[in-house]
């Protein structure tokens, strides 16, 4: 690979995908390219951009995309953020909407599940509490593979377990030979769909709860701004924005700010604007390409 | 120093566990089989165990069973670690009182997510 094509081939990704590739993780090109050229039948990478360069290669070009991006989570990543979502934001949510009693979640890069379905977990030991609520948790991922595997829910030996505490995988998995489907009715409250966090992404309604955890960290400061001021767009000023334990609002914008003594944890405004309040129950009414079925109600 | 105590009639096992464990601040005592375990549990209870299931002379679950029973014996995380990956076996365990179960085979982030998960690191 020349430096012209390392050159293009990086403006490419950061316009597709946001991803910032610095000089040192260059070896990652060809850890993860030579593959996705190998099947495409082509010799190396030079071939492989000189493929996608071509009118026509999109899906090959998706596939590239894809491959650079890192997939890895586990159940309960960081512990924190679900001891969070458990003590505080769930507790706070049945409070304020105590009158709707619907509550919208969006992991935003939710890659192979892990993530949105720990917290299907954490709403399913806190069932009691929600009787009669509609609980929806929206996935979304540039990478069709990982939502696949997500959608599948079959994990393996390892993945199981790191995170997942043993009455968890007891209690809310099935095993299937060597590796360990999370069950049908975990599955099905979550929703999973493909979305680029570089496009708008407005139509997906109001949120209570985003998590949008260890994906920023591959963008840029001008991205990682836009992306996060179009998500406090999304919230009312008393919803919850989870980022990842290496991630931060401080220092790029003011639209949210870090909850005192709750790390990761951020507000839009002060969280407390009564105007904004209603907008939860509102925007959910004009959500309405989110499969109303994929609604988890408990109770009912 | 929190000490643990590694179960296995494998040595190697006992020597990779202890390496992983050593790095995370454990002192290590190391026993062959359930019996031996009782052994050291009744010169000193440990606060964690790791524990095999099948080995000769006394099989993991018979010496947790015992082990409960102990003046004390209520106090040691327990923490099986078998090729034993079936429901069965660890539903079982959990029952028998265990407090985490790793299913072999296990690597240095598989222990540090299970004592994490049981509060010993
Ligand atoms: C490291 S995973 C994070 C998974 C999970 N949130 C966690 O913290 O464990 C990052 C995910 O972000 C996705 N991703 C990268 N760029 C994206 C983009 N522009 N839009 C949407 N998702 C993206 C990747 O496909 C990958 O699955």
């Amino acid at each position: 690979m020349t430096p012209q094509e390392f050159d293009w081939l990086r403006a490419f990704l950061k316009q597709q995908s946001g991803l910032v590739l610095t000089n040192e993780k260059q070896y990652l090109i060809e850890s993860r390219l030579l593959p996705v050229a190998r099947k495409a039948g082509l010799a190396s990478l030079s071939a492989l951009i000189a493929k996608i360069k071509e009118p026509g290669q999109s899906m090959l070009a998706a596939t590239v995309v894809e491959a650079m991006t890192t997939n890895e989570s586990f159940f309960f990543r960081d512990k924190t953020p679900f001891e969070h979502f458990t003590d505080t934001m769930l507790p706070k949510m049945l409070e304020a909407r105590a009158r709707e009693r619907r509550l919208r979640i969006w992991c935003a890069a939710a890659s192979t599940g892990q993530e949105p379905y720990s917290l299907a977990m954490c709403l399913k030991d806190a069932e009691a509490k929600l009787a009669g609520w509609r609980v929806e948790i929206l996935g979304t991922d540039l990478s069709t593979d990982v939502l696949e595997k997500a959608k599948a829910g079959v994990y393996t030996q390892f993945e199981v377990q790191r995170g997942l505490p043993i009455n968890h995988l007891l209690k809310y998995f099935t095993q299937i030979g060597d590796t360990w489907q999370i069950n049908s009715n975990m599955r099905s409250m979550v929703q999973y769909r493909k979305l680029n966090l570089l496009e708008n992404f407005s139509s997906l309604g109001q949120f209570d709860i985003i998590f949008c955890r260890n994906v920023l960290i591959y963008f840029d400061n001008k991205t990682k701004v836009e992306i996060l001021e179009r998500m406090a767009k999304m919230m009312p000023a008393d919803g919850y924005l989870v980022l990842g334990a290496a991630e931060t609002v401080v220092g790029l914008t003011d639209v949210f700010r870090p909850m005192t003594e709750k790390r990761g944890l951020y507000q839009v405004g002060d969280g407390t604007a009564p105007g904004l309040r209603s907008s939860s129950l509102g925007a959910v009414g004009t959500a309405a390409p989110i499969g109303a079925s994929r609604f988890a109600s408990f109770g009912r | 120093m929190k000490n643990c105590l590694v179960v296995d009639d494998s040595s190697v096992i006992r020597k990779v566990a202890r390496r992983i464990l050593e790095d995370l601040a454990f002192e290590i005592v190391e026993a062959e089989d359930g019996a031996q375990a009782l052994d050291a549990c009744r010169k000193e209870m440990p606060n964690a165990i790791l524990l095999d299931w099948n080995m000769p002379v006394m099989d993991g679950l018979e010496f947790l069973a015992h082990l409960r029973r102990e003046p004390g014996g209520e106090k040691p995380k327990v923490v099986f670690c078998t090729t034993e990956n079936d429901v069965g076996h660890i539903a079982k365990a959990m029952r028998a009182g265990a407090d985490e179960y790793i299913m072999k085979p296990f690597d240095r982030e598989i222990v540090e997510a299970k004592f994490a998960e049981v509060g010993l690191i």
